[in-house]
């Protein structure tokens, strides 16, 4: 386990909420921002802000080198060949949408599949059903296993030679299943289709190289990572993203512009129309920077240490479901469950009572929740500040809750 | 845990209505019927009527969601059965104020309703006790035009 110190880099969790002292386990929503990145973010305001790639004064310099500077973190937090494959975004959903439109639009026509799994986020549905609508393909799910897991075998079934593109999450946000993505790709591959990651749940969380995955895609947000809302990336193999067409159009994004036709600039930056999110991408840069020192593969283990300790913990509680693998190893960071009789609202809003942040509801999966039967889960999620004594306090606050609740009744 | 303030939310009447809801089902020969949900959370409610010479003559629910939100339903369809369009739609307006922490029509009784004035101080959970009186007034208000 990572030593407790870490959340002393967090000044947030160091409030009382509700008269206890503040647990955090809602960062699969959004994570915590340690001191390091709230500082970067304050830095360049106070010190560096300019507009980017045109200014010939020092500010403007100084920006530009920040944000690119950030374009080359991140390159070599995933293992990309080049910069040019790193485009800066508003996050993943952002970055998905621009895969179904550009590359979508140009290369799916009638009849065609694209492929997605019943345990994807809405962000990784909704962008699809819109393409196929539009172009008249056909979307096609891959049924899960009864744990909550993807089969190879099923996998190998769904994927045709008519599919032109499988988009599949590499992290569950609500099952926690790690997805094998390598696999997937190469099944993808075989059939002539490209491969879309959503690593939305995966890059604050684990090592992610985009070579070794071999995948064409692959979308995350820097707000889930330690880093600010509004800024996510788009990875995307060069040669595909040389033949892209931008969707935004305006500023930054051209070469030439005459009165009736324009040329854009060479990539990345065909695809950031507009002023980029500079300070976005600085701290996002500043939070890769925190992980690294941490290390990925710590940070990974002490999250699957924290998922088992809680999972022991939890199943001790009579009548509570935990939805997902069973198995720590092969599941990421969170635990989504159900208290029997007691919906998952009332269990948050107790919880909060006990200063204990939990996440209620259908978790942007709605598919999903069909699939498991259920209106809607709770959910603790766990990152690299939270410890084994956050996940006591959680265990005795669920305990409580099914007290309080059958006093009531 | 702040016992004091979750009594202040699960009031008794509220646990009561929820493990013992009033009119819960589908109208079979309703003429008005409205679904809503509320995306946020997943709380889905069907109110089912019979509304004949601005008279809401018959009212039931039926649905899936947390104790605040079907309590406050099963309320509703007591409180508004058998009761004019208009008489519904003050009410609803009323209950509105309540969540919204707003002084009150003393002249209008509140019955049960009252229990769920705690929730006020749950902005969080204001949504969950509306969705049925949104789906009633949405009903209401289209039959009665």
């Amino acid at each position: 386990m990572l030593s407790k110190d870490i959340r002393n880099h967090f000044p947030i969790l160091d409030q009382e909420i509700n008269g206890h002292p503040l647990v955090y386990l809602d960062s699969a929503a959004t994570s915590q921002k340690p001191i390091q990145v709230i500082e970067a973010l304050d830095r360049y305001y106070r010190f560096d802000n300019a507009n980017v790639h045109r200014g010939v004064h020092t500010l403007g310099n100084r920006a530009t080198d920040g944000y690119e500077g950030a374009r080359e973190k991140v390159r070599k937090f995933i293992n990309a060949k080049s910069t040019q494959e790193v485009i800066f975004m508003r996050g993943t959903t952002t970055a998905i949408n621009t895969v179904a439109q550009s590359y979508g639009r140009a290369n799916v026509s009638e009849g065609d599949e694209i492929v997605i799994t019943h345990m994807e986020h809405h962000s990784n549905i909704i962008p699809w059903q819109q393409l196929a609508k539009e172009t008249g393909a056909v979307l096609k799910y891959i049924d899960l296993e009864e744990d909550g897991t993807l089969s190879l075998d099923k996998v190998r079934e769904t994927i045709t030679d008519k599919t032109k593109i499988v988009s599949i999450m590499y992290v569950s946000n609500v099952l926690g299943t790690m997805n094998p993505i390598e696999e997937i790709t190469k099944i993808a591959h075989e059939h002539g289709a490209v491969m879309c990651v959503d690593a939305a749940q995966a890059a604050p969380h684990m090592r992610i190289d985009v070579q070794n995955l071999n995948c064409d895609f692959l979308a995350f947000s820097g707000h889930k990572m330690c880093g600010p809302t509004g800024i996510g990336v788009l990875y995307g193999k060069k040669d595909l993203l040389n033949n892209m067409e931008p969707i935004e159009f305006g500023g930054e994004m051209i070469d030439f512009v005459g009165l009736h036709d324009s040329t854009w600039k060479e990539l990345p930056w065909k695809f950031e129309g507009g002023t980029p999110i500079i300070a976005g991408a600085i701290g996002l840069g500043a939070a890769i920077d925190f992980l690294e020192e941490i290390g990925l593969d710590a940070i990974e283990q002490h999250e699957h240490e924290l998922a088992g300790y809680a999972m022991d913990k939890m199943s001790e509680i009579d009548g509570l479901t935990i939805y997902g693998p069973r198995d720590p190893e092969k599941r990421a960071g969170l635990v989504t469950f159900n208290l029997d009789d007691v919906h998952p609202h009332d269990v948050a809003t107790v919880l909060d009572m006990s200063g204990i942040a939990v996440r209620a509801g259908h978790h942007c999966a709605q598919p999903l929740m069909k699939w498991l039967q259920v209106s809607s889960t709770a959910r603790a999620s766990f990152y690299l500040y939270n410890t084994t004594d956050d996940v006591d306090r959680l265990v005795e606050g669920l305990r409580s809750t099914k007290e309080y609740f059958s006093d009531v009744y | 845990m702040s016992t004091n303030k979750l009594d202040q939310l699960y009031r008794s009447v509220i646990m009561e209505h929820y493990k013992h809801p009033k009119n819960k089902g589908v109208l079979e020969n309703g003429n008005v019927t409205v679904d809503m949900n509320n995306p946020t959370c997943g709380d889905v409610i069907r109110i089912t009527m019979n509304v004949e010479d601005d008279i809401v003559k018959e009212v039931m629910f039926e649905g899936e969601g947390c104790s605040i939100s079907m309590a406050s339903a099963s309320m509703m369809t007591q409180m508004i059965k058998g009761k004019t369009t208009e008489h519904a739609l003050q009410l609803a307006h009323t209950f509105s104020d309540m969540m919204l922490g707003k002084d009150l029509d003393e002249s209008i009784d509140l019955d049960d309703l009252e229990a769920l004035s705690g929730v006020a101080q749950f902005p969080a959970r204001i949504k969950c006790a509306t969705l049925s009186w949104k789906a009633m007034e949405k009903g209401v208000s289209g039959e009665s035009q």
